[in-house]
């Protein structure tokens, strides 16, 4: 039944422009931009207008974005439905937390292809366009399929079919009482025994969406230092990274001194830099306070850029920062690679997944071998087509939140003393969002459930 | 052949739960209508358990009075006993039921039939079907008598080719010992039709004389007078009781020690019988850790001692259904009067049939009930009203009745036959539709009395007051919205002492009525609610602004299957020639040939992405007939 939601996507490419839009289309598009955008009213104006304002989290007020939004009302748009443009700045950060912000509010996030497939379903574009259209659609179910597989990690997915159980083996209960309400051998569901049911899977899907690792690339890149002795290139490598990617520089005030975050943009992943300014000045600083900060941003990263001299022998030191990144996700760069070699590593112990590119930053060499390295150890490499790996990533974590808001919006009721039939509404609509992460469908199931977990029957 | 070259409008075969509400609906709608059955002392039978409604059910028996059918009225006349169950949960599951008198339910069906204008009710035994280029035109009965008709509508419940078995008894039969048909099966194979085996069982009924109600515990039924029917006014005030026991660890003992002997496991039965409704011996094999199962023990009328004991549905011997009687608590000395059996059937495979029950095969010839693979008396008279308006429709050319999922629980039932078919006997289950709190008992004439109307079963007297109901409601809500109730002492007073709520500020009694303590009831005692409003039309005011949340919720999701459901598929379409289909899909909608992308995104095994290509495919056809 998806084929009429109202839609949503970042319609620019990732990363890349100074502006990016965030698209959406069908007849709740206005609507829901409107739930989330200060500035005006937008169910009151004309159609193809551009309005200035803010895009603000309705819960929790916080301004994620300054925007240009544009609205188009139906039929003349690229889709003959209600389509609403926001205009973002570039960045992937930014305008992923506006798309996100949009999926949480009742859109649904847009399967590639979407737009062009509703313009056509519409009568929009003429029939020479409609072969190319059934070639999307297919080439998505067979990419699905592998993204379905690849992408969705064997823990998270088994997580999702066991709280989708939880949720079921409660709805059969429930069921079970309202088809068979004179059954006294099954107990009776109350909602103080569905409390503590319905908030257990709640605070797993919380925990879930915490620690998503994709999830939490997209809501804040993947926070990563450059790690190594003085002079051996962390800082040719950062410039090079930056200058390879446009940078965003973010400003965090409140801090004693001016620490720095900058965010680039590889082949689709942010990555968050930390205390860039730590090694544009460590370059001077007394090894002593170098380490120390490398300890600090170490604790904090998710990736370490691990960086060696190759044209230097592995020192004491080298060995002792080695020690603090060693668990970590970690990249080996050995620099300076045009140099003769004096570097000797093969009495590291390194981890299974850490990876060694060589280098040579000042040259330009190597820089795409890191880019290709890093984007596969986040993308795990079987997708081609970054957008599309990004997408079904968006896509779990937004039924999550679905998910979780269903049964957020239940507990409210069970505290309300609802009827726990009413109830059951929100459960269903949460077992089904967590249903579309794995491809499940949803009634017969059901009542398979209530046959096998109950005797009934007259 | 014989013919007396007598035609008719509209044929029912069967006088069943089916048969009856069709015939009478087609009468009724002006169509010259014959109901002819084996046995006329079987009109309107029940035989299984003397109740009616339920869960689920009982929703139906109102949404068949809401649209002008019978089931309702004549169980309002002929019950013994009748209950409100689930009152202790939300509007959407309330769910009424009725203990029936078997035999007086039957009197009074039979003769509101012969009393129906336009209807004849005849005894005979229908062997064959009577088909030219593909369309029926009449039937022809074991006695040479043949009858034309522009529509048929086959309602023969489980006689198709009946089989009963008890222990390693079994004999060609209907239901209770009554006549088999065995020919008409036959010619249904031989125009194509597939079918299935299907089959269901019945308990044992005990004499009352012979049973120590002393040990069991009484069930009686409510206080308050309730009605399936919108239009009846006459309670009964004498209700009887039903009694509730138990089987214990000796009853599983003799069933476990016997198992051998049940045809279900002995391999005697090859129908599929239905989860929700297993025999005794399943319930013990497949759930061996309970140590006991409930019996109801329901009287089968006024006039009877015969006590069906719901609860006990089995096919073992007979000797053994004995000792498994005189081991239950209060059954000890129970006398069986007539044993409980298993019986087989054919059944049509309900994706041959389109939304209308009308079949694809064969024009103008229709099934419902039990024929189509459901069990029930209410899923019966549902289908049975639908085929009975349909055939009679057809016969005066004019649209056919379809309802979808949110008009009722019939709409569902018939969309999940014909769109997903069925491969156990179907029962409804509350769960089986999405829009639950849309398909209420309270609300069943608001969906469906002017369907009712259109089609020609609800006169104009009935509709008026009907509209007259809706604009009342709508009157006292929007009133509701307008006036404030002041938070006064006295008033502060009144409403925490009568339901603990108290007021911060002005209220609208619109949104106090949301509080989930506060009833219309209270608003009158406040002053604020309007003593002349009916308690049909309070109860829709009360439910509508108290859960209208859920209730918009709801009607969102409606509002996208009826998006889906409103893309028709044109009846021409090739699958055949389109490309990227997936294989089961294409074969699934071949079979299905589903009426809108609502309905194909229903069957199981078509996936969005093939929604998505019959889309384009649409699309791309309309296209290019515009361009030619």
């Amino acid at each position: 039944m998806l084929e009429f939601d109202t839609i949503a996507a970042i319609s620019t490419a990732p990363g890349e422009g100074a502006i990016a839009i965030v698209r959406l289309s069908g007849d709740r598009a206005v609507k829901i931009a409107n739930l989330i955008f200060k500035g005006k009213n937008l169910n009151n104006v004309h159609s193809h207008t551009v309005h200035y304002g803010h895009i603000v989290n309705p819960e929790t007020n916080v301004v994620l974005e300054e925007v240009m939004l544009t609205v188009m009302l139906a039929p003349k748009t690229f889709t003959k439905e209600d389509v609403v443009e926001i205009n973002c700045h570039g960045g992937i950060v930014s305008v992923n937390r506006v798309l996100e912000l949009v999926l949480e509010y009742g859109a649904r996030l847009a399967e590639p292809g979407e737009f062009t497939k509703r313009a056509f379903l519409n009568g929009r574009i003429d029939l020479s366009q409609a072969e190319a259209v059934i070639d999307i659609i297919r080439a998505k179910t067979d990419k699905a399929m592998t993204v379905a597989l690849n992408q969705l990690e064997g823990r998270l997915s088994n997580k999702i079919v066991s709280l989708r159980q939880k949720l079921l083996e409660t709805l059969a209960h429930i069921e079970v009482n309202i088809d068979y309400p004179e059954y006294d051998d099954v107990e009776e569901m109350t909602n103080s025994i569905l409390l503590p049911k319905v908030t257990e899977v709640l605070n797993e899907l919380e925990i879930m969406l915490q620690s998503a690792r994709h999830g939490k690339i997209i809501r804040e890149g993947v926070a990563t230092a450059i790690i190594g002795r003085p002079n051996v290139g962390k800082s040719s490598l950062l410039n090079a990274l930056i200058q390879e990617n446009k940078a965003i520089v973010t400003d965090i005030p409140g801090t004693t001194r001016d620490v720095i975050e900058e965010y680039v943009n590889v082949r689709g992943i942010p990555l968050k830099l930390i205390d860039t300014a730590g090694i544009r000045e460590t370059e001077d600083i007394v090894e002593k306070i170098g380490v120390e900060r490398s300890k600090k941003a170490i604790s904090d990263a998710d990736l370490v850029l691990f960086v060696l001299n190759n044209n230097e022998q592995f020192s004491d030191k080298d060995l002792e920062l080695f020690n603090l990144v060693e668990d970590k996700e970690i990249v080996i760069v050995l620099n300076k690679i045009d140099l003769p070699n004096q570097l000797n590593i093969e009495g590291l112990k390194l981890s299974s997944n850490a990876i060694i590119v060589k280098t040579s930053v000042n040259n330009d060499h190597g820089i795409e071998e890191l880019e290709e390295a890093i984007y596969n150890k986040y993308m795990g490499g079987a997708i081609e087509g970054n957008d599309l790996t990004y997408i079904s990533n968006t896509r779990h974590i937004d039924l999550i939140k679905k998910s979780k808001k269903s049964l957020n919006e239940a507990v409210v009721a069970i505290k309300c003393d609802t009827p726990i039939d009413l109830i059951q509404i929100d459960l269903v609509r949460a077992w089904e969002y967590l249903g579309q992460i794995i491809g499940d469908s949803v009634q017969e199931s059901l009542i398979d459930q209530l046959f096998s977990q109950f005797c009934l029957g007259k | 052949m014989e013919s007396t070259g007598m035609k008719f409008d509209v044929i029912v075969i069967g006088a069943g739960h089916a048969g009856c509400e069709a015939a009478l609906a087609s009468a009724r709608m002006g169509s010259k209508t014959l109901l002819i059955s084996i046995n006329l002392d079987t009109v309107a039978y029940m035989p299984c358990n003397p109740s009616i409604g339920g869960p689920a059910k009982g929703i139906v028996v109102r949404e068949i009075d809401a649209l002008g059918g019978e089931m309702g009225k004549n169980i309002d006349k002929t019950h013994i006993q009748m209950r409100m169950l689930n009152t202790g949960k939300g509007p959407a599951v309330r769910a009424l039921r009725a203990q029936a008198d078997k035999y007086l339910y039957q009197h009074e069906m039979k003769k509101t039939i012969e009393q129906q204008d336009n209807l004849v009710l005849e005894q005979g035994l229908v062997e064959e079907l009577i088909i030219e280029d593909d369309c029926v035109k009449g039937i022809i009965t074991r006695t040479g008598i043949r009858y034309l008709a522009d529509a048929v509508v086959i309602t023969t419940g489980t006689y198709l080719r009946g089989k009963i078995i008890i222990g390693n008894v079994e004999y060609s039969s209907g239901p209770n010992n009554q006549q088999p048909s065995i020919r008409l099966s036959e010619q249904l194979i031989d125009l194509g039709f597939d079918l299935v085996r299907f089959k269901t069982g019945t308990p044992p009924r005990v004499n009352s004389k012979t049973i120590d109600y002393s040990k069991t515990e009484i069930q009686p039924g409510d206080d308050v007078p309730r009605a399936f029917s919108f239009e009846t006014t006459e309670y009964k005030d004498d209700q009887i009781p039903c009694w509730l026991t138990y089987t214990n660890e000796q009853t599983h003992n003799i069933i476990n020690n016997n198992l051998h002997l049940s045809p279900m496991y002995s391999g005697m039965i090859v129908g599929t019988g239905p989860r929700y409704c297993p025999s005794i011996e399943d319930k013990i094999v497949r759930f061996n850790d309970k140590p006991r199962h409930q019996l109801f023990l329901e009287p089968e009328g006024r006039n009877t001692e015969e006590v069906y004991v719901q609860g006990l549905s089995t096919s073992l011997p007979e000797y053994v259904q004995i000792q498994m009687i005189k081991s239950i608590s209060g059954l000890e000395n129970a006398q069986i009067m007539r044993s409980g059996y298993a019986i087989e059937y054919d059944a049509v495979v309900p994706t041959q049939l389109w939304p209308t029950l009308e079949t694809k095969i064969i024009k103008n010839l229709y099934t419902a009930g039990q024929i189509n693979g459901t069990s029930g008396y209410e899923e019966a008279a549902g289908q049975g009203l639908i085929a009975g308006i349909n055939a009679s429709l057809k016969a005066q050319k004019k649209e056919p009745l379809i309802l979808d999922r949110s008009d009722a629980y019939i709409g569902v039932l018939i969309d999940d036959l014909v769109t997903k078919g069925t491969n156990e006997p179907y029962r409804l289950l509350t769960s089986r539709a999405e829009y639950r709190l849309i398909l209420r008992h309270d609300n069943a004439d608001v969906r469906l009395t002017g369907y009712g109307f259109k089609v020609g079963l609800i006169n104009e007297d009935r509709y008026s007051r009907f509209l007259s109901k809706l604009d009342k409601i709508e009157t006292e809500k929007q009133r509701l919205k307008e006036i404030t109730i002041k938070p006064t002492k006295e008033i502060q007073e009144l409403l925490f002492n009568l339901s603990g709520s108290e007021l911060k500020d002005g209220i609208k009694p619109y949104e106090l009525l949301k509080r989930p303590e506060i009833h219309y009831s209270h608003l009158l005692k406040i002053g604020f609610g309007n003593n002349e409003l009916e308690t049909e039309v309070l109860e829709q005011v009360e439910i509508q602004i108290k859960y209208e949340g859920y209730i918009e919720k709801s009607l969102q999701q409606v509002e996208k299957m009826k998006k889906m459901d409103s893309k028709k598929i044109p009846d021409n379409i090739d699958y055949d020639s389109i490309n990227g289909l997936a294989s089961e899909a294409r074969q699934k909608l071949k079979q299905v040939r589903p009426l809108s992308i609502g309905q194909a995104s229903r069957i199981s095994g078509v996936n969005p992405a093939d929604i998505s290509i019959l889309l384009v495919y649409i699309e791309q056809g309309k296209i290019a007939k515009t361009n030619n």
